[in-house]
């Protein structure tokens, strides 16, 4: 059988999924737990506790700060010390707050048993409370954008969700907290899945699945049998498959329109593996997001492993009770080697999008010299959005905004593959990213003028 | 045989009558009056077209000049490039009035040499400065600091800005700056700002950009401001105003006591081109 994949570009990256096959372990609890005030997309929470505050886990720290935007909990008990601030994956430093831990009292209201919570055995969820709990519990994409979920469940009026494809494709590099989760939270995942659907109100799942992991498809396609319409998709093994673009049109083949297209004008809601975990123990475990699954890992990380890690927890704990850091220099990634975002400082905590902390070798992260670009097309070849990479990076060298506003400059996704697979070690990427952040600037302030 | 001759001379002959009747009547009808004032306001102008004016070049300027030349004033208006001597020029032509202005200069306010400011990551990009600006706060722990890749000497035109390679900072050549702003334009972090000039190049100003909390701020950089609020409270003329953790001298109420500049812990505030007097020589 052929699999299905997206048909534009995609690149063949290396594995390096080592901690695949080690089980799930709770992480310590930190000394010291730091909360960013932005680890979404959208407005700062706002914070709602003070200085001197006593907090449960679970306790709502930080409220929503606009209409996107999420509220933050704790995942400690203890008391808050100060709102300061801290480095956060940005590589900037931004209000945060710091609890420092005593002890581990758990919020009353929420159920720490392991009994399975079904749908059926709850008739009496409407979408509106599925929406809302996800809203009150914090809930934002876990694959690592951070987009707040509930505003995806809710479509613009001139949209219309048809159904939900559940992300399970994990195509970056190293990373495994998903494969992890999928494996040993098949159940909660497909209940997570049924409430998203409910909530959307549409009759269709599907969950995308890389081939590369055979034994989370047979355990998916296992526990769905019975049920016709959720839908396991194995699909072939290409990077950016993660990303909700190329994932749309992998799974029910359809094409998402340039920006500000979003997944639901071809009526699909993309939400992670991880994200439906996170709804399931929000509406049935009245538990808010406020702990993960993190993969720890890189080649010489002596004790690399998947960890329950609490947010918060700062990078350096969680290096060091992997072994430490290796010698020499490294580079500690937020998230995967394709997407993630080099860290400066360790002291950068764990956030709701942390999906992994990579370590990688000098030799590894090294960049090599640039050469001339010899117009060899690679880079349009494997480019995923069909852009054009090589013309966009020159259009952005040289501050030709109108042309690369017209060659859709917008529409690049950031995955890297252009630079990826660039045999001429080109900062292809490095431009656009400058390009497309000048020209999104240039279209709000023009939409701006044009309001007024 | 010769008639073909005259054939030929005498139809192109008769073409080029019809035509030139055609392009002088063409030339009558739609012709464009410009002001020839336009044209010598522009040849005053240094011709650099380096957008110091707020304009797309010199002739743009030159046109902004005879307009408001027209309304009565060319107040607002100023090349930095020819300064005084150019502006009162073409006042003079134009028959209107110009206040004197006193001449600005770029001023780079990041003091965080090498030494200073100690290296805390690697960076590995693209190396200008705004890719480091996007991708994090750079190689040092301020992120509000000079990143040291050059993209306002890049931006200078008249090869006022060079990189001093032990500091890793931009210096301005005063003879050469012409407080145009294409660096100011350029810098991400903004750390670049175009001052007056002052009487004999005296200036005294925060070299500092950090907004961070003091303990943070000192951490990352030892001439960091601290916005500790001293060089507020020594200060007589109410010319220092500290807000988010930052001082900044309002120049025009700035007397160059230079009390505040002795008085910074950390040595933010400097000031240049003051003589040196035998007593601070020695120490």
């Amino acid at each position: 059988m052929k699999l299905h994949t997206f048909r534009v570009g995609g690149v063949h990256v290396k594995e390096y999924k080592i901690t695949a096959e080690i089980a799930t372990t709770s992480a310590p609890i930190p000394k010291q737990a730091v909360f960013p005030l932005s680890q979404h997309i959208g407005a700062p929470a706002k914070p709602v506790v003070k200085k001197g505050d006593k907090v449960k886990v679970g306790t709502l720290l930080a409220e929503a700060g606009g209409i996107v935007s999420a509220p933050i909990h704790s995942s400690v008990s203890g008391t808050v010390t100060k709102i300061g601030t801290t480095i956060d994956a940005s590589g900037y430093r931004k209000p945060a707050i710091y609890i420092n831990v005593e002890g581990d009292e758990w919020e009353d209201d929420i159920d720490r048993s392991q009994t399975l919570e079904t749908l059926v055995n709850h008739p009496e969820l409407t979408p509106e409370y599925i929406v809302e709990s996800i809203k009150k519990a914090g809930i934002t994409g876990m694959g690592g954008a951070g987009f707040p979920t509930f505003i995806k469940l809710v479509p613009p009026p001139t949209a219309k969700a048809e159904c939900i494809i559940l992300n399970g494709v994990e195509c970056e590099p190293y990373i495994t907290s998903d494969y992890r989760l999928m494996m040993e939270h098949a159940d909660e995942i497909l209940i997570g899945l049924d409430l998203l659907m409910k909530a959307a109100k549409v009759e269709k799942g599907y969950i995308g699945i890389e081939e590369n992991k055979p034994k989370a498809i047979a355990l998916f396609e296992e526990k769905t049998a019975m049920d016709s319409r959720i839908q396991i998709v194995p699909l072939a093994k290409k990077y950016p498959q993660g990303g909700e673009k190329q994932l749309v049109d992998a799974v029910i083949r359809r094409q998402v329109p340039a920006p500000p297209g979003i997944p639901v004008n071809v009526g699909a809601i993309v939400q992670n593996v991880g994200t439906a975990f996170a709804v399931y123990e929000a509406v049935m475990k009245n538990k808010p997001l406020f702990e993960r699954y993190t993969t720890v890992t890189g080649k010489k990380v002596a004790h690399p492993g998947n960890f329950l890690v609490r947010m918060g927890t700062p990078f350096a704990e969680m290096i060091n009770f992997c072994g430490g850091l290796p010698k020499g220099d490294n580079k500690v990634i937020a998230g995967g080697p394709m997407m993630g975002k080099a860290v400066v400082s360790l002291d950068v905590p764990v956030c709701k999008g942390t999906n992994s902390i990579t370590v990688l070798t000098d030799e590894d992260a090294r960049r090599k010299a640039p050469q001339p670009c010899i117009r060899c097309g690679k880079c349009v070849e494997v480019c995923p959005m069909g852009l054009e990479p090589y013309l966009l990076a020159t259009l952005s060298v040289f501050g030709e905004w109108e042309r690369a506003e017209a060659e859709k400059i917008t529409s690049c996704v950031s995955c890297g593959s252009c630079q990826f697979t660039c045999p001429a070690h080109r900062p292809i990427l490095d431009n656009i990213f400058l390009g497309k952040d000048k020209v999104m600037g240039i279209i709000k302030s023009r939409n701006k003028k044009n309001d007024e | 045989m010769t008639n073909y001759f005259v054939i030929a001379v005498v139809v192109l002959v008769f073409i080029a009558l019809i035509a030139s009747i055609i392009l002088y009547a063409a030339s009558k009808k739609f012709a464009v009056k410009e002001d020839p004032r336009i044209l010598q306001v522009q040849a005053l102008l240094p011709g650099a077209n380096c957008g110091g004016c707020g304009f797309a070049g010199c002739s743009g300027m030159a046109e902004a000049l005879v307009k408001g030349a027209d309304a009565g004033t060319i107040e607002g208006l100023k090349c930095p490039v020819g300064r005084n001597g150019v502006m009162s020029q073409i006042a003079d032509m134009l028959g209107v009035s110009l206040a004197q202005s006193e001449s600005m200069i770029a001023v780079v306010r990041c003091n965080g040499t090498c030494m200073l400011r100690p290296q805390v990551a690697l960076y590995d990009g693209l190396h200008t400065c705004a890719a480091m600006n996007a991708a994090s706060m750079g190689e040092s722990g301020c992120g509000y600091g000079c990143l040291g890749c050059g993209d306002c000497t890049e931006a200078c035109q008249f090869d006022a800005l060079h990189l001093n390679s032990e500091t890793g900072l931009p210096e301005v050549d005063e003879k050469k700056c012409t407080s145009c702003g294409a660096c100011v334009k350029v810098c991400p972090r903004h750390i670049i700002e175009l001052r007056k000039k002052g009487p004999k190049g005296h200036r005294v100003y925060v070299c500092c950009m950090n907004k961070d909390k003091g303990n943070i701020a000192r951490k990352a950089c030892n001439a960091a401001c601290i916005g500790c609020g001293k060089c507020e409270k020594v200060c007589e003329f109410e010319a220092i105003t500290v807000a988010d953790n930052l001082a900044y001298i309002d120049y025009d109420k700035c007397s160059m006591c230079t009390k505040c500049v002795d008085e910074c812990p950390s040595g933010a505030i400097v000031k240049v081109n003051f003589p040196i007097y035998k007593k601070e020589a020695k120490v």
